[in-house]
């Protein structure tokens, strides 16, 4: 410290690494003035685009959020839709379906009622055939009865 | 071109007074001096300093010239710069007071930054002083000194306009024992920002000028290297320590 003060202290010509003079006040004003001129040139130009831009990035950010919810919403709206959709077609397959069932009883009904009718008739028929043969065959044992009878007379 | 358009200018002014020996390229503690009237000013300091502040101004202006919302080329840098610095004061200054004070941070460090770096990578030993070198002007006391000094005026200015005369409660805060620390905070906080950078990059000058003179070739370069490392932590160090200084006097306490 001494030293310092005795070689600020010295005789210009002395020089000296210590050697404090009017550079310091003259710098200082320099370094104030250089901060005015940067402040206008280079801190509030530079500030105002990168603030700009982080506003314009927020409010995009913004926006696209309400746009996903948007799309979201929308979304869940065309998924009720399809469950809608699919439940009304099962529906419509359910009822088709009861549908072919009840058509299908129906058919199946009447084909067993005419089957059975058929078979009905079919055996009245065969009855009275058979009646009919018992008949002829009856009437064709008398008269061959009668006809043996008729021989063993005569014999 | 700059510099054979600045030699006359120094040439014109009011020749030197010192003359001491030159030892074989190794100068220390000898200026060039310009005197105004009594006054005498370090002509290398400000003649390195106008041509490295003139370098920042153009690349600024430059950069500043057609800016985007899509950043192209110079606008990237500065925006990082900008950046930067907004965050360093913010993290120390705080979210209340850090605008106010981001120019000052941000010129301090880009002008210790330009000094450190230009008087280490500009050439120039190609312009000859009649007595002295150019040089970082950060290797220069003077300059060291009044920008610790403008820091000490910048934090208690911010202490004062934010708080009034409650800024002083800063000083008998957690406890009154702490006011002659406190006090003697005030003279040690200048005095090791200034010497801290004055050193610094005069012993990295010092240190490449030894290694210049001893092995002119290669061997220099990783101290040149170390020294470009050194000059950039420097100019953050000061800067840091600057808006840490001011944020400690706009600090509330009890906030």
């Amino acid at each position: 410290m001494i030293s310092w003060f005795l070689l600020a202290e010295a005789p210009v010509s002395e020089g000296g690494l210590f050697d404090l003079d009017a550079t310091l006040p003259l710098m200082a004003v320099q370094v104030v003035i250089l901060t005015f001129i940067l402040n206008k040139l280079f801190f509030q130009p530079v500030g105002r685009v990168v603030e700009e831009r982080e506003g314009f990035v927020a409010i995009s950010h913004k926006d696209a959020k309400e746009k996903l919810a948007q799309v979201q919403g929308l979304e869940q709206d065309l998924k009720l839709q399809l469950q809608q959709a699919r439940q009304e077609a099962q529906a419509v397959i359910a009822e088709a379906e009861a549908e072919v069932d009840t058509l299908h009883k129906a058919a199946l009904g009447e084909a067993k009622a005419s089957a059975a009718k058929l078979r009905e008739k079919d055996r009245a028929e065969i009855d009275g055939q058979r009646a009919e043969a018992r008949e002829v065959l009856a009437v064709e044992a008398r008269q061959l009865a009668d006809l043996i009878v008729q021989r063993l007379a005569t014999v | 071109m700059l510099l054979q358009t600045l030699l006359p200018l120094a040439e014109a002014l009011p020749a030197p007074q010192s003359m001491a020996e030159e030892t074989h390229g190794l100068e220390v503690g000898q200026h060039f001096y310009w005197h105004l009237g009594p006054l005498n000013l370090h002509g290398q300091i400000f003649l390195s300093s106008w041509i490295l502040i003139g370098a920042l101004l153009v690349m600024v202006i430059a950069g500043t010239r057609q800016m985007k919302r899509k950043p192209l080329g110079l606008q990237n840098l500065l925006e990082f710069l900008w950046d930067y610095i907004r965050n360093l004061s913010r993290e120390q200054i705080g979210e209340a007071a850090y605008r106010d004070w981001m120019p000052f941070i941000g010129t301090l460090f880009l002008f210790i930054f330009f000094c450190n770096w230009g008087g280490a990578l500009v050439p120039w030993r190609l312009v000859r002083l009649p007595s002295g070198e150019l040089g970082a002007p950060t290797a220069d006391i003077n300059t060291t000194v009044a920008m610790a000094l403008l820091v000490s005026l910048a934090y208690f200015y911010a202490g004062l306009s934010r708080k009034g005369l409650r800024y002083f409660e800063y000083y008998v805060e957690p406890t009154p024992i702490m006011l002659p620390f406190k006090i003697v905070e005030d003279f040690t906080k200048p005095l090791s920002l200034s010497f801290r950078l004055f050193g610094n990059i005069l012993a990295d000058e010092l240190t490449v000028s030894v290694l210049v003179l001893l092995v002119p070739l290669f061997v220099p370069l990783p101290m040149m290297l170390l020294g470009l490392f050194t000059s950039a932590i420097q100019a953050l160090i000061f800067a840091t320590l600057a808006a840490y200084y001011i944020g400690e006097a706009v600090h509330e306490e009890h906030a």
